[in-house]
């Protein structure tokens, strides 16, 4: 069974997003995403400054079977891209829901965090 | 509607032991089992086992067999030595390829055929729809067989405890009628297709499951996984072995794909043979060529390859090399701009195709 942590909101596209103390939030991809796509080769992630809307494709992640594009969970502008990820892709395989972070980011509208799903529903499309 | 998938001797084995099932080729088959990149190294340094039971085979006996077989087929296949496999294509009359195919010489008139899964039912009506005159029986041995790959430098040592085929006297390509861990009626052969040492061993379906758990209890100590598609296709791309509907299809001819080698033109007539000759003596227009790529995007199916603004080719197969650690693939490019620098536009961004002079692994 893959991990889905209480603590995090959930995409039906299988990113997670962390709201952070400051307002700001962070963006993954959940562990069923890491396993489904197998031994991760590159991910492809925006510059900070770009912004994007909910739902609008902010980057690739690939694996050796699979490319797979990267969705905005919601609108955003982006704070850092995760530079680790360049030399190493493969923790998004180890580290879903920690050293592979994809972005940080500024949310437009810091409420749309809550009408993400929560870990159970999230569970449920599992 | 979509047809139901077929399943291998081994679908509960692969259940049992954790693998993620895809369908491929009309077949639900293993992917991998812990990785693919894992399974991949465990094959160049140790060994791999694999279930191929979804590839084909046929039988092919009578009188006129032999004389049959070299008149449908490109390579050389009356010279075969009984005991001894040959890899060969199935040509169209105009050069595009059936299916490639290795044939087992079995006796003075019977073959054993190995077929593509995708191919086995129309490489079987093919060669049916050839044998006008001739004295020939061809009969379809798709459900008798289970196949197992196992590969790797320690093959041999995994393999000769358990089984009494003469595993030091057999050269590549050789084989031998056997009994393997137990089951009577197997075939051994030093055959393969992923660049590293090893076997394909033929076995009648109903022994699979024991063989396979013997042979993987037999391989742990000595560093064996299970391995799946996956692995084997980034393992044949290393090696630089064609993959029907990729690097040889309908359209790509053997002259294009470079198998040259297995086209003997001296023995004569033979289906294609007139087309094939025309590329081979003019060059064929478009060429099948080897890259590697220095950047982690692997450049997959369809990638446009460019020479400046013009699109030159695009890519037939794609993955990471394991060995490498960089992307490799191939690609059918015009055969005049093979000179020229290359690019492949991945989603815009372009990254240079370096040509390999040869496979990435010998």
């Amino acid at each position: 069974m893959s991990n889905v942590p209480d603590s995090l909101r959930y995409t039906a596209e299988h990113e997670w997003v962390r709201l952070e103390a400051d307002g700001t939030a962070t963006i993954g991809i959940t562990d069923h995403a890491q396993a489904a796509l197998g031994d991760v080769t590159f991910v492809d992630l925006p510059k900070a400054g770009a912004s994007f809307a909910a739902g609008a494709t902010f980057g690739a992640v690939e694996s050796v079977k699979a490319a797979s594009d990267l969705y905005c969970p919601v609108a955003a502008t982006v704070i850092e891209a995760n530079e680790a990820l360049n030399a190493t892709p493969d923790l998004v395989n180890r580290e879903p829901y920690g050293g592979a972070w994809m972005i940080k980011v500024r949310l437009a509208d810091p409420s749309s965090v809550s009408g993400l799903l929560d870990a159970a529903a999230y569970r449920k499309l599992l | 509607m979509t047809a139901p998938l077929a399943r291998t001797p081994l679908h509960a084995f692969h259940a049992a032991h954790g693998a993620r099932l895809v369908p491929f080729a009309g077949w639900e088959m293993p992917v991998q089992y812990t990785g693919i990149i894992e399974e991949h190294l465990a094959v160049r340094r140790a060994a791999g086992l694999f279930d191929v039971s979804h590839m084909g085979e046929c039988r092919v006996t009578g009188p006129d067999a032999a004389a049959f077989l070299d008149r449908v087929m490109t390579n050389a296949m009356a010279g075969i030595p009984v005991g001894m496999a040959r890899y060969t294509i199935l040509c169209q009359p105009d050069g595009g390829c059936v299916d490639d195919l290795i044939v087992y010489r079995l006796g003075a008139e019977e073959f054993l055929i190995c077929l593509n899964a995708s191919n086995a039912a129309k490489d079987i009506a093919w060669l049916r729809s050839q044998a006008g005159g001739d004295r020939v029986t061809i009969a379809d041995e798709c459900a008798r067989w289970a196949q197992l790959a196992l590969q790797g430098p320690e093959a041999d040592a995994i393999l000769g405890p358990l089984t009494d085929a003469p595993l030091a006297a057999l050269r590549r390509f050789g084989f031998a009628t056997a009994t393997v861990a137990g089951a009577a009626g197997c075939l051994v052969s030093r055959t393969g297709y992923t660049g590293s040492p090893g076997f394909e061993i033929y076995l009648p379906a109903g022994s699979a499951t024991a063989v396979a758990e013997a042979l993987l209890a037999a391989g742990k100590p000595r560093g064996l996984l299970l391995a799946g598609l996956g692995a084997r296709d980034s393992l044949r791309l290393e090696a630089g072995y064609p993959l029907y509907g990729h690097e040889i299809s309908e359209t790509i001819s053997p002259i294009q794909a470079g198998l040259g080698w297995a086209v003997k033109f001296a023995k004569g007539e033979f289906v294609g043979r007139a087309a094939l000759l025309r590329q081979h003596e003019a060059g064929p227009a478009s060429k099948v060529a080897l890259f590697s790529l220095s950047d982690r995007r692997i450049a997959r199916q369809g990638t446009p390859v460019m020479a400046g603004e013009r699109k030159v080719g695009e890519v037939l197969s794609g993955t990471l090399s394991p060995l490498l650690n960089k992307p490799i693939g191939t690609a059918l490019v015009e055969a005049a701009a093979l000179g020229g620098r290359l690019e492949v536009d991945l989603r815009g961004h372009r990254v240079a195709l370096e040509l390999a002079p040869g496979p990435f692994v010998k």
